[in-house]
């Protein structure tokens, strides 16, 4: 379960540094204003900020309080005084944009602030996942076509570079991944490149997202991927309710490899979930139990060394296994089954017809307006949702008010839905995706599929399906190219290439693969990827994942939904 | 979390809880509920300190500014040199592969078809830079986007734009429009957009965010009619039955878009009456638009 690997591995790359960095430039733009002082903080940046720099960090460079950035006036104390200026600075991460100065400019404020750019850009959220936290990465360029995030994420790709490069070789597919290696390699042109020649990351593999939406589309069967789709797991944390915990209040839990339980379940067939935890259960029931028999020196031992890792493995245990349970009763309750071969049926292409019934009906009932869409997408593409944008504009947009609306647009999707199927029926069978799927074998033909020991990387799908980036990237690190894909690439419009180093060396063995995601990454294709990691030899180390954001078929569809382009 | 063994089973007892296993046998169920019962019963504490543990990442000293210029003295000054990638679907060309490639040429259009290594700051003075080099300074984030106001011609303009959009840089592009918005009327400008895609998506991206309805509303007012006027011409296209009826549904919702659209322009006070709205759209009534829409708005 654990990952293991060989003894000569290179070391863990320090992400450490990475927010050393970022909190040290921080610090000086804050010392770039002497005195007390008020921080106003936007609310999605108050969780990565948390990451990096704490309260007393912050308090220590004289800042008096934080507030979140909201549309109403605030009387600072810093006021109180009589006779002092205030002055402003904004602080703009990770970029500051041409735009947002003229804006300013506009309202005749530019005169009154300074303003400055913090190049945060890299938040390590676990040993081998790194985001960009930009959610709205996706709706901007591949939606919007808006590429104001291009230079952002070819300097996040530089400054890696100058870490833990040089990288020797670039993959990469899509239009978009083009624009971010071109950005990458003119700044590494015109800037002062150093690298520290530690080289720790030896090639990269860059994605777009819309290569592959069916992906993200998908119901998760992993168990970090079940977390992200039912808790949402945010900047690597999570929020259990009361129910889950079994006692009064919510609790934060950060997930990631610290957390012993959590580490080894995360990338498991959700089946295989229980008779860990149960498993783990009886250990440490056992390990507990053996201070029954302990003298009194043993017992003081015990207490110092054991108890208490003990009791936080407790602690975790039991919340994983509320979080299980809580799962569990939840899909129940959505007939989750029924669901997921309906899924698998999708993308296999068999049984449409049942298909196009189930959702249907799944309509009718009115369970979840975003499940229906996500089903809907399955079947059609994504492609073909955005063309209606007609949809949106009628009524799905209200989604969230009261349940009269609510019943109106449910109405209206059932409607469209219903004028969909007669006319789009054949839209389903001309899908390129059929065809990339027969060619890059993406539903395995085997009939029993044992999750317990997984052989291929269709176990994050219950063995129905290989994420087709995922299967992408294992073709091309394997292949050291693209030779052979032609005919795979030509059905997603090429934009693919591969390009090498001028000093690449060939101690490319050593080196870690760093894969790049624009436009989100689901926890279902890391536990893939990781799994591929650790079976092909001549991967032999751990994946890097860098990643605009962690995605789900959620947050995919809502960023649909709420678009207001 | 200490529960008796009584109550242990009012809970299980109580819960309208449905077994579910993916195998459809009870093994799984049956263990979450035995490792559930087993961790419950797991009596800790018997010294009850309260322990808020967090979950934390791992301490680490506060670093500083002096620590990261040490580490840069000591870095090699390799220059990794990497090559180009054509901007183009490699549908155009034989093969992927290594390429050096120049930008795209628009045949239409005049303008430089290399990009040149930039040259050294020397030419700092905004006055003496090229369009080109503007572009490339905007890219940096070095030079502020006022640099811009020297470039009085039209084709000045359309340089900087062009060579903006071929740099893929959607900050810079927005920072090109910015300047062109202020400086070109609404009927130029639109007009220049209209072969410029790319360009097109950022400055309704930029309409939208700084929500400028009114000219955003001119530009698809000025983009719709096209779009309806093509679309009318399609449906008298021979298509099959059911692509016919698709066309004549999209038609349809694309007139009552606009019908939406120009009722809500007048109820937020932008024209007079509402006869002068449509009127400005040219919406025409000869047609299959629902006339019941057109008597409520």
């Amino acid at each position: 379960m654990a990952a293991a690997f060989r003894r000569d591995a290179p070391p863990q790359p320090d992400f450490s540094l990475l927010k050393r960095l970022a909190r040290d430039q921080l610090i000086f733009l804050l010392e770039q204003l002497p005195g007390k002082k008020d921080l106003f903080i936007d609310a999605d940046l108050m969780s990565p900020l948390d990451r990096i720099a704490n309260v007393s960090t912050l308090k220590q460079h004289e800042v008096d309080k934080l507030y979140k950035v909201e549309h109403k006036a605030v009387v600072s104390s810093s006021d109180k005084a009589v006779g002092r200026v205030r002055r402003y600075k904004i602080i703009f991460t990770p970029q500051k944009f041409f735009a947002c100065e003229a804006i300013l400019e506009e309202h005749g404020a530019f005169g009154d602030v300074s303003c400055d750019q913090w190049d945060f850009h890299l938040l390590p959220v676990d040993d081998d996942i790194i985001s960009l936290e930009l959610p709205e990465f996706f709706t901007d360029t591949f939606l919007a076509g808006d590429q104001r995030w291009v230079r952002t994420v070819g300097s996040a790709l530089h400054l890696l570079h100058s870490l833990f490069g040089p990288f020797s070789k670039v993959y990469g597919i899509g239009r978009i991944a083009k624009m971010v290696y071109e950005s990458f390699r003119i700044q590494l042109q015109t800037e002062e490149t150093r690298t520290r020649g530690d080289a720790q990351i030896g090639n990269v593999f860059i994605i777009d997202r819309d290569v592959d939406l069916v992906t993200p589309l998908c119901s998760q069967v992993v168990y970090e991927g079940l977390v992200d789709d039912i808790f949402r797991i945010k900047c690597g944390c999570v929020e259990f309710s009361p129910d889950v915990t079994s006692s009064e209040k919510s609790v934060k839990v950060m997930l990631n490899s610290q957390d012993k339980v959590f580490n080894e379940i995360r990338n498991e067939h959700f089946s295989n979930v229980f008779g860990f935890l149960s498993q783990k259960a009886r250990t440490l029931q056992t390990a507990y139990d053996r201070r029954r028999g302990m003298d009194i020196k043993q017992m003081k031992t015990f207490v110092s060394e054991e108890l208490k890792g003990l009791k936080q493995e407790h602690r975790l245990l039991s919340l994983h296994i509320g979080a299980s349970e809580a799962m569990m009763k939840r899909k129940t309750k959505q007939d989750f089954q029924e669901m997921l071969r309906t899924e698998h049926s999708l993308l296999e292409g068999f049984e449409i017809r049942e298909c196009i019934n189930f959702i249907e009906e799944h309509i009718n009932r009115q369970v979840s307006v975003l499940e229906s869409l996500r089903l809907l997408c399955l079947l059609y593409g994504f492609e073909h949702l955005l063309t209606f944008s007609s949809l949106r504009t009628l009524g799905l947009i209200q989604e969230q008010q009261t349940t009269e609306t609510l019943s109106a647009v449910e109405t209206r999707v059932r409607l469209t839905a219903g004028r969909l199927t007669e006319a789009f029926s054949s839209l389903a069978k001309k899908s390129n995706f059929r065809a990339l799927s027969r060619r890059l074998n993406l539903v395995p033909k085997s009939e029993d599929y044992d999750l317990r020991v997984p052989k291929d990387m269709s176990y994050v799908f219950s063995g129905a399906y290989v994420p087709l980036s995922c299967r992408l990237i294992e073709q091309v690190l394997d292949r050291e190219g693209w030779s052979g894909l032609e005919e795979v690439t030509r059905l997603l419009n090429r934009h693919e290439f591969s390009v090498t180093g001028k000093l690449s060396t060939n101690q490319n063995s050593q080196r870690r693969v760093l894969v790049l995601f624009l436009g989100g990454c689901t926890f279902s294709e890391i536990a893939a990827l990781r799994f591929l990691a650790r079976e092909r030899d001549c991967l032999n180390k751990p994946i890097l994942f860098l990643t605009t954001a962690i995605t789900n078929s959620s947050r995919l569809l809502e960023s649909l939904v709420q678009n207001k382009v | 979390m200490h529960r008796s063994k009584g109550e242990e089973e009012d809970y299980w007892n109580s819960s309208q809880f449905k077994a579910f296993t993916f195998d459809d046998d009870e093994d799984d169920f049956t263990k979450l509920r035995e490792s559930r019962l087993a961790v419950n019963s797991i009596k800790l504490t018997d010294d009850d300190e309260d322990d808020v543990e967090k979950v934390n990442w791992s301490g680490e000293p506060v670093g500083s500014i002096s620590w990261l210029v040490g580490e840069t003295s000591a870095l090699s000054n390799q220059k990794t040199d990497f090559p180009k990638v054509s901007s183009e679907s490699s549908l155009n060309k034989s093969g992927s592969g290594l390429s050096l490639s120049s930008w795209s040429k628009p045949s239409s259009r005049l303008f430089a078809p290399e990009l040149r290594r930039p040259r050294a700051d020397y030419k700092d003075i905004v006055g003496d830079l090229s369009p080109e080099e503007m572009v490339q300074r905007l890219q940096q984030g070095k030079v502020s986007s006022v640099g811009m106001e020297r470039f009085r011609s039209l084709q000045d303009k359309m340089l900087l734009l062009d060579f903006a959009v071929n740099g893929n840089d959607g900050n810079a592009i927005t920072a090109v429009l910015i300047f062109l918005k202020r400086t070109l009327s609404k009927e130029v400008l639109f007009r220049e957009l209209e072969s410029r895609q790319t360009a097109l998506r950022h400055f309704i991206h930029f309409l939208t965010e700084t929500h400028e309805q009114r000219l955003l509303l001119d530009l698809l007012r000025y983009d719709e009619n096209k779009k309806r006027d093509f679309l009318k011409s399609c449906i008298s296209l021979p298509f099959s039955l059911e692509d016919a009826a698709l066309v004549q549904d999209h038609f349809t919702l694309l007139e009552r878009q606009i019908i939406i659209e120009v009722s809500a322009s007048y109820h937020r006070g932008e024209t007079q009456t509402l006869s002068d709205s449509y009127e400005i759209r040219g919406i025409n009534w000869g047609h299959d638009v629902d006339q019941k829409i057109i008597l409520r708005a």
